[in-house]
């Protein structure tokens, strides 16, 4: 016997069914015995049942299939067989799962001989406490349907109960993804406090020489600086000058000038430039852009130029966000009501003027909340800048120069054979966490901003 | 329509034939009408008889509506306005147009007034502006109000002052017709009280067409009223006669208020 959490689901489901018909009936017939109108209709009456039924012990079964392996373990260590067992380490730990493997029949026989006399004692927990769980399993779910199947009557007010537990499921299923973004954040908040009892915060914001080694933290070897330049001058410079106007110009395009027809297939385009994987961007800025762009500079005669420029990383990562800013400006044109664009027409404006003179300047901040998050979405890309940027920290202004970016940085410091509590290791998890403020706070003012406007035209 | 030749001696704007058609659907039907120099001219009919759309017929407005086409001939000083030598730019800087909900565009008063001059250069220089939107703004009755805070948004103002702003903001290009598509619609009695003042004031300047809803405005500010019914120009003729006397029986009917 030996507890298969998928199968006792199935089996409280297959209860609640039962529960759910159970009920569904003792109110139709409570109903028709005492003549009384239901204030539910019967199958309300049945969820409620069900519910109650299925509810409690789905919750126990979760509980419990994480908390009885523990109890297993712990009630094998308690047994006479395993006081022979080594003390500590990696020797204990290969023993246990060795006869717990061999308890759970996934192996035929056990390879450390130590293994051998913890099988039986394994077994023995496993099926005991295997028993005990379906058993609680079992009576919760019993209990739960009866105490529901007790209060059913015509006035019993079954819907508005069943309502409640929906919109509570419905809560928690919200919750999930702001626990998860709660949870990382700590996580990254616990590896970035470990980082910052080793280096100063002060030294990763302000330091100006990036050259993290392995082992003992060297001196003035975390300085941040010329991440966030190499982050700014592609993300934030060079990705919006080409995504910018590009993006706004396509905007004012399809919102203005294109007929029907071609908007209907220009924008599902633009769509489907958004959903290229980045890594396919990456490949294209590291084997076509890159060269060609390294050659350009050559004919100029700049000095340093690299096969992997900020340039080319910071174009194709503007050609990436097109979409992005012109989807943006293309909801905050069309935002602007057009009465404005008529007051304009009217008054013998061409479309051009009406479009710089009044359609832009009232679309502004909706348009900078775009720009504002397609920053926030540019300095958190990655594949392209690992590719295309380089990992050699410069502090340069020459765009043809190589330079790296916060996430690039993130890459090569986690990626290789690591140990996981170096400074080198556990700076990636500090620039993570300034990574993470800074487009929580680009994402946070470009909500603000696209709100107010939103609310100017309502 | 001979007896309308002898209503309006000298027409402005002069319509015949005029049909509008959205995408299948036929919205004005074999319109033809004159509107006065020195007059103000107020269309009524009850909603969705066309009225508006004819209005828009009249500066081109409809062009902005992609599925709206305008057959027939309409003529501004003898000239047809839908004629391709025509600018539709020019034809809307001559015949400018005021709208049902007041729709000052966000930027402060002076911009706002100053934006039709500017784009059309008939203020060269600052001072040039200056005065153009100052005469504008007393023309329009929003001088004494609004002269000490200029730079202050139009969208913060008042609904009616809003609505004075735009008509200030038309007044300023200088055009020669003001359209006026039920400009009291969306404002209190007081608003509505100072707009009708202000079109009396402004007859005789421009050639004024207001379309409403409001019979009572159409009585107190117009010399003649054009009634539509369903796509069709019923009947036209002078205010005081279509008021007291008209001489079609729908005209009757929804003056008196039996439909609309």
């Amino acid at each position: 016997m030996t507890f298969n959490a998928a199968a006792l689901l199935l089996l409280i489901a297959g209860l609640a069914l039962i529960g759910w018909i159970a009920g569904r009936q003792r109110s139709n017939l409570l109903a028709g015995r005492s003549g009384a109108k239901l204030h539910s209709r019967p199958q309300y009456h049945g969820w409620y049942v069900a519910l109650w039924l299925f509810a409690p012990a789905a919750l126990f079964l979760a509980v419990w299939s994480s908390v009885s392996p523990g109890l297993v373990t712990n009630e094998v260590l308690a047994s006479e067989a395993a006081e022979n067992l080594p003390e500590f380490g990696f020797e204990r730990g290969a023993i246990l799962s060795d006869a717990r493997a061999v308890a759970q029949g996934k192996q035929a026989a056990v390879r450390l001989p130590a293994a051998a006399p913890l099988v039986e004692p394994y077994a023995a927990a496993a099926h005991k406490y295997a028993w005990i769980g379906i058993a609680a399993m079992l009576a919760l779910a019993l209990a739960g349907g009866l105490y529901a199947f007790t209060r059913i009557k015509p006035d019993f007010r079954a819907r508005t109960r069943v309502e409640r537990i929906v919109m509570a499921v419905l809560l928690l299923a919200s919750l999930v993804a702001i626990l998860t973004t709660f949870g990382i954040v700590l996580s990254l908040l616990f590896e970035s406090i470990r980082f910052f009892q080793l280096v100063s915060p002060l030294e990763l914001l302000f330091g100006t020489n990036w050259a993290p080694q392995s082992g003992a933290p060297q001196p003035d070897t975390f300085g941040g600086i010329p991440l966030f330049w190499g982050t700014v001058l592609i993300g934030a410079i060079i990705a919006m000058i080409v995504a910018i106007p590009i993006g706004m110009m396509t905007a004012v395009y399809l919102t203005q000038y294109a007929a029907p027809r071609v908007r209907q297939w220009v924008k599902p385009c633009l769509e489907i430039l958004a959903g290229v994987p980045t890594v396919v961007y990456g490949y294209f800025a590291a084997l076509t852009v890159a060269p060609a762009l390294r050659e350009f500079a050559v004919m100029l005669g700049i000095p340093n130029a690299s096969t992997e420029s900020a340039l080319a990383a910071g174009i194709v990562m503007g050609v990436m966000i097109i979409p992005f800013v012109s989807s943006m400006a293309d909801d905050s044109i069309n935002a602007v009501p057009q009465a404005m664009r008529d007051g304009s027409l009217a008054l013998g404006a061409t479309p051009n003027e009406t479009i710089r003179q009044v359609l832009i300047p009232a679309a502004l901040p909706g348009v900078m909340g775009g720009i504002l998050l397609a920053v926030s979405r540019a300095i958190g890309e990655t594949m392209i800048v690992v590719m295309a940027a380089g990992l050699s920290a410069n502090l340069t202004a020459n765009p043809f120069a190589s330079v790296t970016t916060v996430t690039a940085q993130i890459v090569k410091l986690l990626t290789g054979d690591q140990e996981f509590d170096s400074a080198k290791t556990l700076a990636a998890f500090a620039l993570g966490l300034v990574l993470f403020i800074v487009t929580l706070l680009l994402n946070i003012a470009a909500l603000r901003i696209v709100k107010k406007y939103r609310e100017a035209y309502e | 329509m001979t007896q309308d030749d002898l209503i309006i001696a000298d027409p402005k704007m002069r319509a015949q034939g005029v049909n509008v058609f959205y995408g299948d659907k036929q919205a004005i039907n074999d319109v033809s009408i004159d509107v006065g120099t020195d007059l103000v001219t107020a269309f009524i009919g009850p909603s969705g008889c066309g009225k508006s759309t004819f209005l828009r017929s009249l500066n081109r407005m409809n062009d902005t509506v992609a599925s709206a086409r305008v057959t027939g001939k309409i003529e501004l000083d003898g000239e047809d306005i839908y004629a391709p030598s025509m600018d539709v730019v020019q034809l809307r800087a001559r015949v400018g147009m005021v709208f049902q909900k007041p729709n000052p565009f966000p930027k402060s008063i002076y911009d706002n007034v100053g934006y039709g001059p500017r784009i059309h250069g008939l203020a060269p220089s600052k001072a040039d502006l200056d005065v153009v939107v100052e005469r504008a703004l007393v023309r329009a009755g929003l001088w004494d109000e609004v002269k000490d805070r200029l730079n202050e948004s139009g969208t913060a103002l008042s609904g009616g002052q809003q609505q004075r702003l735009c008509i200030a903001r038309a007044i300023a290009v200088d055009p020669e017709v003001i359209l006026m598509d039920e400009p009291c619609s969306a404002l209190d009695p007081i608003a509505t009280a100072k707009i009708e003042e202000l079109i009396h004031e402004l007859r005789g300047k421009f050639a004024i067409v207001i379309v409403t809803h409001n019979m009572q405005q159409a009585a107190r500010v117009s010399q003649r009223t054009a009634f539509f019914h369903l796509g069709t120009l019923v009947e036209y003729g002078k205010t005081t006669d279509i008021f007291t006397n008209p001489k079609q029986e729908r005209t009757k009917d929804y003056i008196t208020g039996r439909y609309g």
